[in-house]
C-alpha cells in the first residue's frame, strides 16, 4: 500500500470506440489492486465536477489501471469525451459497490446493450475463470454505439451481436435472442443484463418466463457513492434499496423499473441546461481561438 | 463610583438581516469588530478556578486566551486558543456553547455568560487574516497513526498526533477534507475556506491527508492494523435514515444528507457554473427538528423555496436543535408545524412529490429518552400540498467501514463498542471517536472524543506493549 500520498489519476490510454464513445485506462493502482467485476468508480473530471459513476470495464493489477467506458450524452461526459492520453481527473473513488457473485453456475447468458457492453467483459471472464460456458450477447441502437466485439469474443464461448436498426449483426433488440435460446430448449442456468434500464426491464421479463435467474446492475443517480446520501434508492423486492452499496447487482425479476427510470429523470431538465451552458461556452473559447 | 463596578452587557453578534440572508449563502453571524471584542473580553472576571474550562469537551485555556485579547496581545491570544483546540474558527462558529463553556461561566449564574464562542471566532479569523503562522514541527517519534475520516473527530486526533511527533496519514472517502463540516453544515453557518484553512493548518502540523480513499473497500481496517501502529476510526454517523412510509422514493424526496452534500461539498447553489444540480420547489416540508433539519430548511430556502416546512412530531420543547439555529429559521421565516407526523408521501401520478399527508400529534407519557412520547390523535389526518420533501430523521454510522475489520464489535445501534475514557475498541490497536461511537452528536463532542483517544494512542505508542485491556462489555452485539 501507498497511503498518503498527493494522488494523480493519470489518463494513460485513450481510444475512440465510436463518435460518441470513448475507452479510457486511467492509472489508478490501489483502485485496481481491489477491484473485481461488477464494481464502480465516481469520478470528477474538473474541479466543480460532480461525481459521476461508472462501472468498470476492465482492470489491470499489474499496470494499475482501470478502464471506463463512457458515452458523451450529458455536459461531464461530453467533458470527459475531450480528455486525452496525459490529462488528468480531478478525482477517482472505488472500487465501489459489491462484486459480482461469480459461481460455477453451468451456462450464464450475459446481455451487454448499449454502454452495458463495458461492465459485461470483466463479468463473463469471470464467469469463464470459474467454469461456467458464457454465451454473450452485445446489441446497441445503431453500429456507431457498438464496441469490443473482439474483446467479448475473446471471453465468451458464443457470441450474438445485434442491433437495432440491422446497420450491423443481425438485425433485433437483445431480447430476441435471450427468448430463442431459452425456446431451443438450451438450459441456461443464469442471465446477466446491464444496459438501459429499459433493455434490463425487457430481458428480465423475458427470463422471467422462463424462471431464469437474472442479475441486473442499477445505474440510478448518485453522488457520494458510499451510502451517503440515498440519491440512489432504488426498491427490489418492495423494500428500499441503496443501489451504491446494497448493489449495484440485484435480482432483475425483483426490481421496481418504473421507479427507477422515474428517479433516473429527476435531473432531465436541469442536466439539457448545463450541456447548452457547456456548448455555449466551448462555442465562445473556439470563437475566440480564432 | 459605582460606574467602576459596572460591566457591560454582553456584546450582540452582528449579523446579516433576515431578508438579505433568505436569498443567498453568505455567512449570517459576521463576526465582531476588535473594540467589541475587546469590551466582551472585559466582562470576564478571570476566575482562578475556570469553571468555563471544565465545560469545554477540549479544556480550551478560556481565561488565558481571553485575557490576552483584551490586553491586545493577540499571538499570545492565538497561542492559548490553540494549544488545546486546532479548530478554533470552526469551534467559535458552531459549537453549542451555551450549553457547554458559556453555561459554565459564572456570570450566567447571575445574567448573561461571557460571549466565549464569539470571542474565540474573533481570535481564530484575525489570525487566518494575518496569515496562519505554521507550527514547529515536532521531533519524530518513527511511530505511524493512520486516521480514517477527516471530519473533526479525525482532525482533532491527527493534530494532537502529529503535535507529539508521530506521523500521520488521515484517509477521507470524498474528494476534499472535512467530513461533515464540508458536505453537512452550509456556507451560512461555515464557509468552507474557513474550513479548508484549519485543516491547512492541521497540514501544516505534518499530517498527510489522502482523499478519495473508501475504507471497507480501498482499504479494510485489518490491513490498516497491519500497516500502522495505531489506527483511529473517526468516521461519523453518514448512513440517513428514512420514514419507511409510501411515497418515500418519490422524485423530490431527499435525505437531508443529498440534499445538503449536493447544496454544500458539491456547491449546488451555484449551478450551472458548478457541475452538480439540487433541485428544490416552491413548498418545501423538513420532516425533524435537529440542526440537520435547521440547515436543510434554510438551505432550502436560499435554493428558491418560497415556503419551508419544519415537519415535527413532537412540541417546541423538545426541538433538539440549539435555541439559536432555531431562533435564525423563525427570523427567515421558516414555519413550524409542531405536533404532526407524516404518515405518507403523495405523488402527483407521474413521479413526483405533490404533498405529504400528516396526522396530528399529542404528548403522553415520557419514553426511553425522557421527553413525553408523541402520540397519533385518531382521526386527524390531513394533507399540506408539497413539491420537495426532505427526511431529516438523523443518521447511523456508515457499515462499510466495518468490511473486514475482525474484532471490531458493534452495539445494536450500529455504533462501535469503545471504552469512552481511551478510545479504545476491541479490535486490537483500533481507537474510535465521535459520531461513529455515540451516534449523530456535535462538532465538538466529535472532537472532545478525538482528543481522548489521542492522549491514550500517544501513551500507548510510548509503551505499545502493554495490554490491550478489554474494556466493559457496552451492550455489544456482534
Amino acid at each position: 500500500m501507498h497511503l498518503g500520498r498527493e494522488l494523480v489519476y493519470d489518463i494513460v490510454r485513450k481510444r475512440v470506440l465510436g463518435p460518441q464513445t470513448k475507452e479510457y485506462d486511467v492509472l489508478a493502482p490501489e483502485v485496481a489492486r481491489k477491484a473485481q467485476a461488477g464494481q464502480f468508480v465516481v469520478l470528477r473530471v474538473s474541479e466543480r465536477g460532480e461525481r459521476i459513476p461508472l462501472t468498470i470495464a476492465d482492470y489491470s493489477r499489474e499496470a494499475g489501471t482501470i478502464t471506463i467506458v463512457v458515452q458523451e450524452v450529458g455536459k461531464s461526459s461530453m467533458q470527459l469525451g475531450r480528455m486525452a492520453e496525459g490529462d488528468t481527473l480531478a478525482s477517482f473513488t472505488g472500487p465501489l459497490g459489491l462484486p459480482t457473485e461469480i459461481e460455477r453456475y453451468g451456462t450464464c447468458v450475459v446481455v451487454g446493450g448499449g454502454l452495458g457492453i463495458a461492465p459485461i467483459y470483466p463479468i463473463c471472464r469471470s464467469l469463464r475463470e470459474a467454469g461456467n460456458e458464457v454465451i454473450g450477447i452485445i446489441g446497441a441502437r445503431n453500429v456507431d454505439l457498438l464496441f469490443w466485439e473482439e474483446r467479448m469474443r475473446q471471453v465468451t464461448d458464443e457470441l450474438i451481436v445485434c442491433t437495432d436498426d440491422g446497420s450491423y449483426g443481425r438485425k433485433a433488440l437483445v431480447t430476441v435472442p435471450v427468448e430463442e435460446l431459452h425456446t431451443e430448449g438450451r438450459q441456461i442456468d443464469q442471465a446477466w443484463a446491464i444496459g438501459p434500464a429499459i433493455m434490463m426491464k425487457f430481458v428480465a421479463l423475458t427470463t422471467k418466463k422462463f424462471g431464469t435467474k437474472t442479475i441486473v446492475s442499477l445505474n440510478s443517480i448518485m453522488v457520494d457513492g458510499t451510502g451517503m446520501c440515498g440519491a440512489c434508492r432504488v426498491e427490489v423486492g418492495g423494500e428500499t434499496k441503496f443501489a451504491c452499496v446494497d448493489g449495484p447487482e440485484f435480482d432483475g425479476h425483483r426490481v421496481d423499473w418504473d421507479l427507477l427510470m422515474s428517479r433516473q429523470r429527476m435531473y432531465t431538465d436541469m442536466e439539457k441546461v448545463a450541456v447548452e451552458a457547456y456548448q455555449a461556452e466551448l462555442q465562445a473559447s473556439t470563437v475566440k481561438e480564432a | 463610583m459605582a460606574a467602576k463596578q459596572q460591566r457591560p452587557p454582553r456584546q450582540e453578534m452582528p449579523t446579516r438581516s433576515a431578508e438579505e440572508r433568505r436569498a443567498c449563502f453568505d455567512e449570517v453571524a459576521l463576526g465582531y469588530a476588535l473594540e467589541i471584542a475587546q469590551l466582551e473580553a472585559t466582562r470576564c472576571l478571570q476566575c482562578k478556578k475556570a469553571t468555563c474550562v471544565d465545560g469545554c469537551p477540549v479544556q480550551v485555556r478560556i481565561p488565558e486566551f481571553i485575557l490576552a485579547l483584551r490586553e491586545g496581545d493577540m499571538w499570545g491570544a492565538v497561542e492559548a486558543l490553540k494549544d488545546k483546540n486546532s479548530l478554533p474558527a470552526i469551534c467559535g462558529r458552531v459549537c453549542p456553547q451555551e450549553t457547554q463553556c458559556e453555561i459554565a461561566c459564572v456570570l450566567s449564574r447571575r445574567g448573561e455568560p461571557v460571549a466565549i464562542g464569539r470571542l474565540e471566532r474573533y481570535v481564530a479569523d484575525w489570525e487566518r487574516q494575518q496569515g496562519m503562522r505554521a507550527p514547529e514541527p515536532a521531533a519524530a517519534t518513527g511511530k505511524r497513526v493512520c486516521i480514517v475520516g477527516s471530519g473533526p473527530a479525525g482532525l482533532t486526533a491527527a493534530g494532537d498526533l502529529a503535535k507529539r511527533g508521530h506521523h500521520v496519514t488521515m484517509l477521507e472517502s470524498l474528494h476534499l477534507p472535512g467530513g461533515v463540516l464540508m458536505y453537512g453544515i452550509p456556507e451560512f453557518r461555515l464557509p468552507k475556506d474557513v474550513v479548508q484553512a484549519e485543516i491547512g493548518y492541521v497540514q501544516d502540523l505534518g499530517v498527510e491527508i489522502q482523499c478519495d480513499a473508501v475504507v471497507g473497500k480501498l482499504y479494510t481496517l485489518r490491513e490498516l492494523v497491519e500497516a500502522y501502529d495505531a489506527v483511529f476510526l473517526g468516521t461519523g454517523a453518514g448512513l440517513p435514515m428514512m420514514m419507511r412510509i409510501p411515497g418515500e422514493n418519490l422524485n423530490g424526496v431527499y435525505s437531508a444528507n443529498e440534499l445538503l452534500t449536493r447544496t454544500n461539498l458539491m456547491k449546488g447553489y451555484l449551478f450551472p457554473e458548478w457541475d452538480t444540480p439540487v433541485k428544490v420547489g416552491n413548498k418545501v416540508a423538513v420532516v425533524g427538528a435537529g440542526n440537520v433539519a435547521m440547515d436543510a430548511a434554510r438551505c432550502s430556502l436560499r435554493l428558491g423555496a418560497e415556503e419551508v416546512h419544519i415537519v415535527y412530531r413532537r412540541s417546541r420543547e423538545e426541538v433538539p436543535a440549539r435555541a439559536e439555529e432555531v431562533h435564525h429559521a423563525e427570523e427567515e421565516g421558516i414555519i413550524f408545524d409542531f405536533l404532526t407526523n407524516p404518515i405518507e408521501v403523495l405523488g402527483n401520478g407521474e413521479g413526483w412529490v405533490s404533498g405529504l399527508k400528516c396526522i396530528r400529534m399529542e404528548l403522553g407519557e415520557p419514553d426511553d429518552s425522557g421527553r413525553r412520547r408523541p402520540v397519533p390523535i385518531e382521526g386527524s389526518e390531513y394533507t399540506i400540498e408539497m413539491d420537495t420533501v426532505v427526511m431529516a430523521l438523523g443518521t447511523r454510522p456508515n457499515p462499510l467501514v466495518f468490511a473486514d475489520a475482525p474484532g471490531l464489535e458493534r452495539t445494536r445501534w450500529g455504533t462501535v463498542a469503545c471504552d469512552e475514557t481511551t478510545g479504545r475498541t476491541r479490535m486490537e490497536r483500533v481507537w474510535a471517536g465521535g459520531d461513529i461511537v455515540t451516534g449523530a452528536a456535535t462538532v465538538i463532542s466529535a472532537m472532545g472524543a478525538g482528543r481522548i483517544a489521542a492522549t491514550d494512542m500517544d501513551a500507548f505508542l510510548s509503551e505499545p506493549d502493554q495490554p490491550w485491556e478489554r474494556a466493559e462489555p457496552a451492550d455489544a452485539e456482534a
